[in-house]
């Protein structure tokens, strides 16, 4: 099989051919045109002369837009971790399901990704409001609360005072966890998948307990799942443009936003390209290093 | 085995799958100290009869026994029993010195003690020196005593071993058995042992048990599960075996006659037989318990214990195998029936050099044949 299609030179060339052009047209000239922008300043409204200049990545690394750099960052790592502890208890028990429940649990955890995101986080913004259904229902505890206490004879509560639970960095980490939580389950529960039973049952006889084959046994072997999780979830939170923007207050702002401002509203386009570009690299650096680590573990097979 | 002591008892053990009974009500007692091998066609339910020994599938019916207590509520981690895995098992990502210890880890064995028993169980499978392997950097027999050490190093009450030599070399295999006969003895510990092998349960057992789709069949002594076959399936299934369906014609005291279909003549056995006259019997003959000799004469050998005209009969020799220690052969007598028979090579030449096609006689002892009731 794998001699003839070596042999076959042509065929593979000509089936490679269309998805390489389309590769090229739309997506590595493009990238080309955006980097060399980074290398160039504005002339005018719409003229970008390209100078070879690293003025605008001197600025993308100023303190000023560092430091949205690093809170992207921190608010990505923060996402990925929320989603690891999250998902991998989900990813476990799916595994352990009964085969026909696994399909259903499956589909209900990729239901999200046929609703646009737009559509999704509206409906968290509905939720998490301050007449949303969260406060809602907060209230309605309140004041049950309070009849209660009157009941029994104690001081009223006072007024209900609403929870802010919306335009700020908590609503931006839970609409982040919220999207990409899918994101974190599909890798974790296809390692997991494959791990081999008799491992843990191995554990289980030679006397350790749940916790101790967890740790010792399905953890280690899920590593790869997990890097691959951790890497398939934190690149796309990093580079959340719509989530901050909607749900989050003046001050969570990421780099995507602040890129997209450079390029619309501030129209400095070789700015905004160099801020992409840095995104990116940083994106290499995650990537590289899950590479690394990817080496370093074993196959998860017996 | 006087002061024969119950660990193991399963009582009335059934295991289902869906529709499909793996296990079919299972009555079984394993004693104290005793090397016992469970023997069966592939997919016959032994694997899971050692898996609810470990703890690892819940019967569906019945009770499983340790030192008399209940266990069906005893999860596996609890159980004084360790069990190597027929897939062996052994995590891929700890070195095999890791491996070993896991066990002893869980069990709070100080360092000191436990790399001093690591090393020892490591010698005891001769893997030392590889403590620092990675198990992919193994063969797959190697790996199969990785996991033999692993749970040896625990001193179980109890060790299942679900086909632990199946992935080694013959050479290797007969160094093993060895082994593991003189650790059985030395540790006292209870071996229950799944084999495909006869010639290993045979070898290594003080008791077996055959099952079939799920059944016990017998269990036995080997000696007795080979001389004294309950069923026309264990005898068949234990080494070689050639069956005649027949009729019981004479049932006294002291002898009884077969009357076999495929044989021209009657087979005489020197006891009585429990069974209705008239009913169909099958007499099981081992091939090495049939004589061959040359055909001199028209008057067959009588070896003494069976009136004239009964178990000789001539045939011609259809297929020889040589095996060193001893031949076999098929003959066919009158009427086409093939007939296996074993003998061995006293000498390093023959001096009765039996051809392919040479007419001769075999015959057989009043005492040899085997009579089976279903
Ligand atoms: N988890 C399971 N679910 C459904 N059927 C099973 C399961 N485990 C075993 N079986 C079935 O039960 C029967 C007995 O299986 P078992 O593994 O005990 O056989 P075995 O005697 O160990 O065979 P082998 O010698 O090939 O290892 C087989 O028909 C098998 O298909
Ligand atoms: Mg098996």
């Amino acid at each position: 099989m794998e001699q003839s299609w070596k042999q076959a030179k042509a065929v593979f060339a000509a089936a490679l051919a269309a998805p390489l052009a389309w590769l090229v047209v739309f997506f590595v000239a493009p990238m080309v045109i955006v980097w060399a922008f980074s290398f160039g300043q504005n002339q005018g409204l719409t003229e970008i002369a390209i100078s070879g200049t690293f003025h605008n990545y001197a600025r993308a690394i100023a303190p000023l837009y560092l430091q949205i750099f690093l809170k992207s960052a921190w608010v990505a790592g923060l996402t990925t971790a929320l989603c690891l502890v999250l998902g991998f208890p989900v990813a476990l028990a799916i595994t352990f399901a009964a085969d026909r429940a696994k399909t259903w649990l499956l589909l209900l955890i990729m239901l999200p990704f046929w609703t646009n995101l737009l559509i999704r986080t509206y409906a968290l913004i509905a939720v998490l409001r301050t007449e949303g259904y969260v406060n809602m229902g907060l209230e309605w505890l309140w004041k049950g609360g309070g009849a209660l206490a009157a009941l029994v004879g104690l001081k009223p509560l006072g007024a209900f005072q609403p929870l802010e639970l919306l335009h700020n960095n908590f609503a931006v980490v839970l609409g982040l966890v919220y999207v990409h939580l899918p994101f974190m389950v599909l890798p974790l529960y296809a390692a997991l998948d494959r791990l081999d039973r008799s491992l843990l049952e191995a554990s289980l006889d030679l006397g350790a307990g749940h916790l101790r084959t967890l740790l010792r046994v399905v953890v280690p072997l899920a590593l790869p799942g997990i890097a691959s999780g951790v890497l398939i979830t934190f690149i796309p939170a990093l580079g959340a443009y719509l989530t901050p923007d909607l749900l989050g207050g003046p001050d969570s702002q990421m780099i995507a936003n602040v890129i997209e401002r450079q390029f619309k509203r501030a129209n400095d386009w070789p700015f905004g390209a160099a801020l992409s570009f840095v995104l990116m690299y940083l994106t290499f650096i995650a990537v590289a290093i899950q590479a690394v680590l990817a080496k370093r573990t074993p196959e998860a097979r017996g | 085995m006087s002061q024969a002591k119950p660990i193991i008892t399963f009582e009335n053990v059934t295991k289902r799958f869906g529709k499909l009974a793996a296990v079919d009500d299972v009555s079984l007692t394993v004693n104290e100290g005793e090397f016992f091998a469970l023997l069966g066609p592939s997919g016959c339910g032994k694997t899971t009869l050692l898996r609810m020994l470990a703890g690892f599938e819940v019967p569906t019916e019945g009770r499983i026994l340790i030192d008399g207590q209940d266990v069906s509520n005893t999860p596996p981690n609890k159980r004084p029993i360790n069990m190597v895995f027929q897939s062996y098992a052994v995590f891929p990502h700890m070195t095999v010195a890791d491996n070993v210890a896991y066990g002893l880890v869980v069990d709070k064995v100080a360092k000191a003690e436990r790399d001093r028993r690591v090393e020892e169980a490591l010698s005891l499978v001769q893997l030392d020196g590889l403590g620092g392997r990675k198990p992919d950097q193994l063969s797959g027999g190697q790996r199969q005593r990785v996991a033999l050490a692993r749970a040896l190093v625990k001193r179980p009450r109890v060790l299942l071993l679900d086909e632990p030599l199946s992935a080694l070399d013959a050479k290797l295999r007969a160094q093993m058995r060895t082994e593991l006969c003189t650790l059985q003895e030395k540790v006292g510990i209870t071996f229950i042992m799944v084999t495909h092998d006869q010639d290993e349960a045979l070898a290594l057992a003080s008791r077996c048990a055959v099952m079939n789709k799920g059944v016990l069949q017998q269990v036995a002594s080997p000696n007795d599960l080979y001389e004294f076959p309950s069923s026309r399936f264990v005898a068949d299934f234990i080494g070689q075996v050639n069956l005649f369906e027949g009729v019981l014609a004479v049932d006294e005291q002291d002898h009884a006659v077969i009357r076999a279909p495929d044989l021209p003549v009657d087979l005489f056995l020197d006891h009585g037989v429990t069974g209705a006259r008239g009913a169909t019997l099958w007499a099981a003959i081992r091939p090495e318990k049939i004589e061959l000799h040359k055909k001199t004469g028209e008057t067959p050998p009588n070896l003494g214990d069976a009136p004239a005209g009964t178990n000789a009969v001539a045939g011609v020799i259809r297929h020889e195998a040589y095996l060193g220690g001893s031949s076999t052969y098929e003959v066919e007598i009158a009427g086409g029936r093939r007939i296996k028979v074993q003998r061995s090579n006293l000498t390093r030449w023959d001096q009765e050099d039996f051809a392919l096609g040479e007419t001769v006689w075999l015959c057989w002892h009043a005492c040899s044949p085997a009579v089976l009731l279903s």
